[in-house]
C-alpha cells in the first residue's frame, strides 16, 4: 500500500475547498468526475486489455438517468446515482457480450459506434428525453456541494477498484489481457471475466456521467456527451497509465484542467489555439512517457534485486 | 473403467487428418507416455482433452464422463491441468502471480494470504521459490517450464497434462526430471499424460506408451514391448529407439 501519497492526496481534496472560489470548486468537481471515468476505463482497457472509445455512451446513460428520475420522479439527487451505477452496468454487461466477439482494432471502432450513435438517442426520442435543448434535473446544487459529492464518489470508487483488483478477481482481469489461452486453461471463463469489466467499466462511467449533468446545473443534452468526451477518457487514461491506479489522479487533472490552462500559453494559446495546445501536450506526453503516469512512477521503484543464488535444478 | 480415454477421436483441419480414429486408455496412478515423429497429434490429442479443440468424432472420457460438453475453463476444475509445449504464462505478473491465476478455480472462498502461502509453497516444490518475486517475462526457459507446472500443480489436478517438459534441457536434466516426474506422481497421487520428444526419458518414466503417427495410434503398450515394435521403428528411422535401449 502506499499509505502516504494518498494521504496527501487527502489532505490536499479535504482543504481545497476552504482555499478556492466557488467557480475553482466546479473545476476541481470536473477533475473528479474524469477521475471516477478514467478509473473505470483503466479497468476495461488497463486491467482486461479490451478498448473502448465509447465509453461517453455509458456516462450518458448515467446521466440520464440521474436527470430523468430527478425531473420525471422527484427521486433526491444523491439516491440517483445508484440507480444510475446500476443501470450503466447492466448496459455494460449488454455491450460487453458482443464484444466477447471482437478485440483490438474492431472493438474499438464498435465501441466508437457506441459514442456516435447513443447520444442521438435524446433526439429520436425528443419527447421523453427532451431532444437536442436536453431535459434538466429538479434541483441544482452549490459548487461546495458538488465538490463533496464528486470527490466522495470518486474516493468510494477508488477503493472498490482497489479491492476488486487487488485480488483474485483482479488476476484473473490481467490474465486474460496477457494470455488468452493460458487464462482459459488455468480455469478463467473468459465470457465472465470480459463481460464483468464491461459492466464494471460502464458502472463507473454511468456515475461519471451523473456528476457531469450536476455540474452542468442540472442539465442533460446529447451535445455534452458526444464523441469528443469518450476520446478524452481515453487520453487521460492514456495518459494515467494503463493497467495501474496510481497514475489515474493524473490523467484526470490533465483533462480536468489542461483545457482551462491552455488558452492562458503565449502566441497559440487564444481561445481558438486551445485545442492546438492541448493536443501538442497529448503527443509530447506519450512520446515522453509512453506507459503514461504510471509508468513514470513504476522508474523510482526499486529495483528486484535477488538475482537467481542457488540455481533453480533446470537452468 | 479407465480413468481417462480417446474413444475413437477423430479431428481434421481442412485436408489435415489430425487425429484419425484414435483410442486410448490411461489407467489412474499411471505414467502414460505420448509419442510420435513432428506432426504426429500429440499436442493436438492435448488440445482435444483440454477442450481448445472441438473433435469431428469420438468421445474423450474424464472419471466415466465425457468432457465433450464442458467449456475449456472448466477443465482445470474437473481435475486437469497442464503446461504448454512452448510456455504460455502471463509476461506482466510475477512468477508469484502467475501460479496464484492457476490456483483460480481452487481459491474463491480463501484469504489472499492462504493462497500466497500455497502458491510460494508450490514454487518451492518445484525448486524456484527463491524467484517468486521477479517478473515472468526474461527468466531462462527451464525456469518458465518450472513456473507453468508449479501453475498447475497449485490448482490441484489428478491429472496432469506435460508437452514436452524436457525441451531446452541438457542430459543430467533429464535425469533429474524423470525422477522428478515420477516423485511428483508420487507424492501428489496423480495420473500423468507425458508428450515428449525425448524418448530416452518416456521410456524411463512410462507405465504406458502410445504411439502416433500422421494422427493414427501404430502401437500401444509397456515401454519394452514398444522398444522392439517394428512399426514404431519404421516411424523413427531406428535412429532415437537404439539409443534408448
Amino acid at each position: 500500500m502506499k499509505l502516504v501519497p494518498i494521504g496527501v492526496v487527502v489532505a490536499v481534496l479535504v482543504a481545497l475547498p476552504f482555499l478556492i472560489s466557488g467557480y475553482h470548486q466546479g473545476l476541481a468537481t470536473y477533475v473528479a468526475i474524469y477521475f471516477i471515468a478514467i478509473l473505470g476505463l483503466n479497468i476495461l482497457t488497463g486491467y482486461t486489455g479490451q478498448i473502448s472509445i465509447g465509453h461517453g455512451a455509458f456516462m450518458a446513460i448515467g446521466g440520464y438517468t440521474t436527470v430523468l428520475l430527478s425531473a420525471d420522479q422527484h427521486w433526491n439527487l444523491l439516491a440517483t446515482l445508484p440507480a444510475s451505477l446500476g443501470i450503466s452496468f447492466v448496459c455494460g454487461l449488454i455491450v460487453g457480450v458482443p464484444a466477447l466477439r471482437l478485440s483490438g482494432v474492431y472493438l474499438a471502432l464498435a465501441t466508437f459506434a457506441l459514442a456516435v450513435s447513443v447520444p442521438q438517442f435524446p433526439l429520436k426520442f425528443s419527447k421523453f428525453l427532451g431532444g437536442s435543448n436536453g431535459i434538466h434535473a429538479a434541483q441544482t446544487k452549490s459548487h461546495l456541494w458538488l465538490y463533496v459529492v464528486g470527490w466522495s464518489c470518486s474516493a468510494l470508487a477508488f477503493a472498490a477498484a482497489w479491492l476488486l483488483l487487488r485480488g483474485r478477481i483482479g488476476r484473473a482481469f490481467r490474465a486474460v489481457r496477457d494470455s488468452e489461452l493460458a487464462a482459459v486453461s488455468s480455469g478463467v471463463s473468459l465470457p465472465i471475466y470480459k463481460t464483468l469489466a464491461f459492466g464494471v467499466s460502464a458502472a463507473f462511467a454511468g456515475v461519471a456521467g451523473s456528476l457531469l449533468v450536476l455540474v452542468t446545473n442540472g442539465y442533460a443534452q446529447p451535445g455534452e456527451f458526444g464523441v469528443l468526451l469518450s476520446l478524452e477518457i481515453l487520453i487521460g487514461a492514456a495518459v494515467a497509465g494503463l493497467g495501474s491506479l496510481w497514475g489515474v489522479i493524473v490523467g484526470a487533472v490533465f483533462i480536468g484542467l489542461l483545457p482551462s490552462v491552455a488558452p492562458d500559453v503565449p502566441l497559440i494559446g487564444s481561445a481558438h489555439g486551445q485545442d492546438v495546445v492541448f493536443g501538442l501536450i497529448v503527443v509530447l506526453i506519450m512520446l515522453l512517457l509512453p506507459n503514461g503516469f504510471a509508468g513514470f512512477l513504476r522508474r523510482f521503484e526499486p529495483r528486484v534485486k535477488t538475482t537467481i543464488k542457488s540455481d533453480p535444478k533446470t537452468s | 473403467m479407465s480413468f481417462l480415454s480417446l474413444q475413437n477421436a477423430s479431428l481434421r483441419f481442412g485436408g489435415i487428418v489430425a487425429l484419425d480414429d484414435v483410442s486410448l486408455e490411461a489407467e489412474e496412478g499411471s505414467i502414460f507416455g505420448l509419442i510420435g515423429p513432428n506432426g504426429a497429434g500429440k499436442t493436438t490429442a492435448f488440445n482435444v482433452i483440454t477442450r481448445l479443440y472441438r473433435l469431428d468424432a469420438g468421445d474423450v472420457v474424464f472419471e466415466g464422463k465425457s468432457l465433450l460438453h464442458a467449456p475449456p475453463s472448466r477443465i482445470v476444475k474437473l481435475g486437469i491441468a497442464r503446461t504448454f509445449q512452448n510456455v504460455e504464462l502471463f509476461p506482466t505478473m510475477t512468477v508469484l502471480e502467475n501460479v496464484l491465476v492457476g490456483a483460480h478455480t481452487v481459491s474463491r472462498f480463501e484469504s489472499e494470504r492462504s493462497v500466497r502461502a500455497k502458491a510460494q509453497k508450490t514454487l518451492d516444490y518445484v525448486g524456484i521459490g527463491d524467484v517468486a518475486r521477479r517478473p515472468a517475462a526474461g527468466l531462462p526457459f527451464g525456469t518458465l517450464k518450472r513456473v507453468e507446472l508449479a501453475r498447475a500443480l497449485v490448482s490441484k489436478p489428478r491429472l496432469l497434462l506435460l508437452d514436452e517438459p524436457a525441451g531446452g534441457l541438457n542430459h543430467g536434466e533429464v535425469d533429474e526430471l524423470a525422477t522428478f516426474i515420477r516423485t511428483l506422481r508420487d507424492d501428489l497421487k496423480l495420473t500423468v499424460l507425458l508428450v515428449e520428444h525425448h524418448m530416452n526419458l518416456v521410456m524411463r518414466v512410462s507405465d504406458h506408451v502410445h504411439v502416433l503417427n500422421f494422427g493414427r495410434t501404430i502401437a500401444s503398450g509397456p515401454p519394452a514391448e514398444i522398444q522392439r515394435d517394428p512399426k514404431v521403428i519404421e516411424a523413427y528411422l531406428g535412429g532415437e529407439l537404439e539409443e534408448a535401449s
